[in-house]
């Protein structure tokens, strides 16, 4: 299978992990990626925040280079990119004039853009049976509380996935993987985002109660499907705890670390080394 | 040749002010036909029908034009007048140079050249009326109610105690509906069942009522005042001429664990069970989806405890026909199903509050049966989870009801009103308790309905939070519910021990399904359509059938009374007479020329039109036809527009009356 | 505080942006339910919308509530009204960028988003040491707080030896294009709006 790839700047940053992670776990399932050519940054939080046509016309160019690569289909990572690229590029289908306007804007051809995927659609598409077929090492000890986060599910009229508020799409996965998922209550809440620098309390703040929930609920480990949700609650998992006035010790893995493990690769192949919180882990 | 009177109404100003009355007289009056024209002020009133039925003797006029208003408005009113004059009432016609002329038009001179051509049409069309009379039909004077809640039972005994006889099908195994399975009804607080349930026994009882419990209707045909219904009654597994309810059966069933319908899985019942104590009928009814006699030919100790022998495993679905007059539907409601499945496409329900995911939150029957002194707690308010008493109860109001998005955009009436009964309820009982109310606004506009609401927060101590609730999560074994109070502008989070969610109120399950059969609208939310909201609310637009109660819209149980006792008045009205008296202005088929192509049968909306066969006196075929069933006909006109030999025609619409006035204009 | 009820000419803009008809909101307080900082908003999400019903524009751009949002959408996801409130508070933001009205404790928050997008229209992919100097510098500049500007500096070497620093950023090829790109898109008023 060959999909088109748009990394976007965390995993091509301090997220680099994400990508170790996902290219290996991927290539051990004969998944090849095409990355898009010269593809820009999506705008993410700050253009949405602060210029709304700037914020449909970056994601909306690097539709258009996919689309001039032949491309029919893409894999986003991280949600922020993806929720951005599915939410210009439904603007652009609903309003002919919009869509001339960008097309003018970003200087390339913007209709029919790829349909986007999230890593969790993309091991969908694989398959679950084929998964399980493939898993080497069953997670047996593992108990991941499975964080979705805000854009994977939400607004469910643009991303259209899963449900947004008792998604279970994740929970399978691992499941087929052989890990115990735990049933808890902050699946969907929101870890704070792009705060990290400019609210540093906030992120701590919601991710310390994700973290607190997880682990009131018996999860060992956190798996999730973002490189922002990561960095709130690995790198911050200290200062998180700090201050709640307690301490956590939970793993954050990522949902192809998952999926990598469960296929016997080794956690420097996968740059689970690479991660803040040790823990139990491999 | 005609003589048309012409009768051209001023309306007050209405007309007169935009129309030319004396240019359109003296216009008129020149048309061949047309005996006399004159204009009134108030063509309606004592004098100008006077002036009509003198005209109508000086003139011999045998046709009759009124210009004014609306036939909406006086149609039947002419139409008297002219009969009082000794002319047949479908000589009359009306042209409408109100609210088709003077009322839309601004122009003087244009408004009057138009309803001068007004005129003309009418005049052309009246020199065709022919005299129709109006068509009679018997009336079987019985009537079918059909649900057997609050609603059902009022109508039913007001029928049968207007001396009429009353086929009830109800299609749980017993009456009383959702009403006998609340706790207490507000604002009097009585006991739900103790008002409830001497009606109950009444209508069982009653000389004049045909009860068919555990019974569904199963098609309907015929027309007002002769319907024919087939009724299944579904296997009961349980003799009822034999059964003495005794009860001895549940007892000794192995089979014990099953959520219990009525206490909406709050609690549990055996395969072979009672319904509720106080059942009407109080006689056992097996679950054959569960009994293991039934599924595997297991088990069968009720049939070895039965001391009468009246368990019977060999009992199958009865049809029974049954022959009625009149039809009062009242299915009554069922509550939005909070969770995942829904049994629609466009509702899917509410994930954030987690219903269905923690025991601990649940819905307002739900919460009517713990509470209730006949529940499966006895009345105490044992949460579900693991049967502690709630120090912190929080009541959601709105889910599911006036919600675009997600649920349904209209208000459902009661929540408002049994919320505030439920804090009082659980404050009687757990008095150191606190409830917890997030409510949009306060709908309460009965009588002593504000005041009541009032009582729960002033003397009973409920909290009451302006807001919507986001989510209810579960932290440290309690629920956590986020909610807003927008009086105040701030974020309301409480932890709670039980939840309680209004859930939106919807018509009963397969009513749309009845509604078919029984030539029903209803709109886009399943709610049955009656005739006019305002005027006409327990009538629908087909002859005969009428509704009451939640089926129509949500409501308590006082308006579902009212209801029913209107329908029951409006069946009493159907049966005034011995026949039934129907507008002629309906389709014949012409059975010379008709070619049996039975297009018509098809098309008819009202399913009016039958086939039929012409015999000779040796009862030889001659020819086959179409014939139009007079009491069913709406008169719509589809058969004539299908009919590919012309045979079809309407009387007092005919295609020969049209095309005059076609060419009148032309 | 009195309201006038003409409304200024912010709220046509407000709904175009939004793509939102704020007279559909019945006030039913389920987004400031669901939000996650309500908690730390000066006006929480349903009283600004409120506002702007009322035509008073000017307290919700000076709010710090468009500043704490964290755009979860939870807000947008749960309106039974269909209400974008999400949308709202990024038209907020944007009329409040452009025109200069934010509240001063939020500063630093629009410190940061402006110095990213100022990154990607030099170079067309995020360069992360040079966005936190550019965004550490900006916030010193203004509150001369020692503590704001070394803080995290601990952080380097974590990521150092965790491969994750990258000193020089990646850029785009065609970084022409970005310019222009941020040029046709840019309103010429609001260079440098965050005062």
């Amino acid at each position: 299978m060959n999909l088109g790839y748009y990394p976007g700047c965390a995993l091509h940053g301090s997220s680099n992990d994400y990508e170790q992670s996902l290219r290996a776990c991927l290539a051990a399932l004969g998944v090849t990626l095409a990355e898009i050519d010269d593809w820009i940054c999506c705008g993410a939080t700050s253009a949405h925040s602060l210029n709304h046509k700037l914020a449909i016309a970056l994601p909306a160019r690097n539709l258009a280079l996919a689309h001039r690569q032949g491309l029919a289909e893409m894999f986003a990572p991280c949600p922020m990119c993806s929720m951005q690229l599915l939410r210009a590029g439904q603007a652009m289908a609903a309003d002919k004039r919009l869509r001339e306007e960008i097309a003018d804007i970003v200087e390339a051809e913007v209709d029919g853009g790829p349909r986007v995927l999230n890593l969790i659609q993309v091991f969908q598409r694989i398959g679950l049976d084929k998964l399980k077929g493939a898993v080497r090492t069953p997670l047996q000890d593992l108990k991941p509380a499975c964080y979705y986060g805000c854009l994977l599910v939400r607004p469910p009229t643009v991303v259209d996935f899963d449900d947004a508020e008792q998604p279970q799409s994740m929970e399978a996965i691992v499941t087929a993987l052989g890990a115990k998922p735990v049933a808890w209550s902050y699946k969907t809440e929101c870890c704070g985002a792009g705060m990290t620098m400019a609210k540093t309390e906030t992120v701590l703040e919601l991710s310390g109660r994700i973290l607190a929930n997880a682990v009131a609920h018996g999860a060992n480990c956190l798996v999730v499907a973002c490189p922002m949700c990561h960095v709130n609650l690995d790198m911050k998992q200290a200062d998180a705890g700090a201050f709640l006035r307690t301490k956590f010790d939970l793993p954050v893995y990522y949902l192809s670390d998952m999926v990598g493990m469960a296929l016997g690769l080794g956690a420097a192949d996968m740059g689970i080394d690479r991660h803040f919180v040790v823990g139990g882990g491999n | 040749m005609s003589r048309i009177g012409v009768f051209v109404c001023w309306c007050g100003e209405n007309i007169a002010r935009t129309v030319d009355v004396e240019k359109v007289v003296n216009s008129i009056a020149e048309l061949p036909g047309v005996r006399c024209a004159q204009h009134y002020k108030y063509m309606c009133s004592d004098p100008g029908q006077a002036m009509i039925r003198e005209k109508i003797a000086a003139e011999k006029l045998d046709g009759v034009v009124v210009a004014s208003c609306s036939p909406h408005m006086h149609l039947k009113t002419f139409r008297r007048t002219v009969a009082t004059a000794g002319l047949n009432p479908y000589l009359l016609e009306m042209a409408n140079i109100r609210e088709h002329c003077s009322w839309v038009h601004h122009d003087r001179e244009q408004a009057t050249a138009k309803a001068i051509d007004l005129i003309r049409l009418s005049v052309a069309k009246a020199r065709y009326d022919r005299k129709l009379e109006p068509i009679r039909v018997p009336v079987t004077r019985r009537a079918l109610v059909i649900g057997g809640g609050v609603a059902g039972i009022q109508a039913a005994l007001d029928i049968a105690d207007s001396g009429y006889e009353v086929v009830l099908v109800e299609r749980d195994p017993s009456i009383g509906g959702k009403m006998a399975g609340l706790s207490e009804t507000f604002p009097t607080l009585d006991c739900s069942q103790c008002i409830l349930t001497p009606r109950m026994v009444e209508a069982g009882q009653h000389p004049r009522i045909r009860l068919y419990t555990y019974s569904e209707v199963e098609s309907v045909d015929g027309f007002i005042g002769n319907f024919k219904v087939a009724i299944r009654q579904k296997a009961r597994y349980v003799d009822m001429s034999k059964c003495t309810g005794c009860g001895e059966c549940s007892k000794v069933c192995p089979l014990k664990r099953n959520p219990s319908e009525f206490d909406y899985g709050m609690g549990m019942r055996p395969a072979i069970y009672m319904p509720f104590p106080q059942a009407v009928p109080a006689r056992p009814v097996v679950d054959k989806e569960v009994c293991a006699k039934i599924i595997r030919n297991g088990c069968g100790l009720c049939e070895k405890k039965c001391a009468p022998g009246a368990i019977d495993f060999k009992d199958t679905d009865k049809m029974v026909e049954e022959e009625v007059g009149a039809i009062v539907v009242a299915t009554g409601y069922q509550l939005y199903s909070i969770g995942r499945e829904q049994n629609s496409d466009k509702l899917r329900g509410y994930g954030e509050y987690g219903y269905g995911k923690y025991k601990d939150v649940i819905d307002s029957l739900q919460f009517e049966r713990l509470v209730s002194a006949s529940g499966p707690t006895n009345g105490e308010l044992k949460r579900p989870s693991d049967g502690k008493i709630p120090q912190k109860v929080v009541f959601i109001s709105c889910v599911g009801s006036r919600d675009n998005a997600k649920g349904m955009p209209y208000c459902s009436k009661i929540c408002c009103m049994y919320t505030a009964k439920h804090t009082m309820l659980y404050k009687h009982k757990v008095h150191g308790g606190e409830a917890h109310v997030f409510y949009m606004d306060i709908r309460a506009g009965g009588k002593g309905y504000d005041e009541f609401v009032r009582r729960a927060i002033e003397q009973d101590g409920a909290k009451y939070y302006r807001g919507r609730v986001s989510k209810v999560t579960e932290e440290n074994g309690k629920l956590i519910v986020r909610g807003a109070d927008t009086l105040a502008g701030i974020p309301v989070t409480i932890e709670a021990d039980l939840v309680v969610l209004a859930a939106a109120m919807r018509p009963a399950d397969g009513v749309a399904d009845l509604a078919q059969k029984l030539n029903v609208g209803y709109d886009e939310h399943g709610f049955l359509l009656e005739s006019h909201p305002k005027l006409r609310p327990v009538e629908t637009n087909a002859a005969g059938v009428f509704v009451c109660g939640a089926c129509q819209a949500p409501k308590d149980i006082p308006e579902s009374v009212a209801q029913a006792s209107a329908a029951a008045s409006k069946v009493a009205v159907t049966f005034a007479a011995s026949e039934l008296t129907r507008e002629p202005e309906i389709a014949h088929i012409n059975e010379q020329t008709c070619a049996a192509c039975f297009a018509c049968v098809r098309t008819c909306p009202y399913h009016a039109v039958e086939k039929a066969e012409i015999r000779a006196r040796s009862g030889a075929l001659i020819k086959h036809t179409a014939r139009v069933n007079p009491g069913l006909c709406m008169g719509c006109g589809t058969c004539v527009a299908v009919c590919p030999s012309k045979s079809a025609d309407i009387e007092g619409f005919s295609e020969e009356e049209i095309y005059s006035m076609v060419e009148a204009l032309a | 505080m009195e309201t006038t009820a003409g409304a200024q000419p912010a709220i046509p803009q407000i709904e175009s942006l939004s793509q939102t008809r704020l007279a559909e909101c019945y006030q039913c307080g389920k987004c400031t339910a669901g939000c996650p900082t309500a908690g730390q908003m000066d006006i929480p999400p349903t009283r600004l919308i409120r506002l702007l019903q009322l035509g008073d524009s000017d307290s919700a751009l000076r709010a710090n509530s468009i500043w704490q949002c964290v755009s979860c959408q939870t807000c947008t996801t749960r309106c039974p009204k269909r209400v974008d409130c999400a949308a709202v508070m990024d038209a907020l933001r944007q009329l409040a960028f452009e025109r200069g009205t934010l509240s001063p404790d939020e500063r630093r928050t629009v410190l940061f988003q402006k110095a990213f997008l100022d990154n990607i229209r030099r170079h067309g992919r995020l360069n992360e040491i040079e966005l936190i100097a550019a965004f550490k510098g900006a916030v010193f500049l203004r509150d001369r707080s020692l503590p704001f500007l070394f803080r995290d500096a601990g952080l380097a070497p974590q990521l150092q030896k965790r491969r994750k620093l990258h000193l020089v950023g990646e850029q785009a090829k065609d970084r022409g294009v970005v310019a222009r790109i941020f040029a046709r898109t840019t309103p010429r008023s609001t260079h440098g709006g965050a005062q």
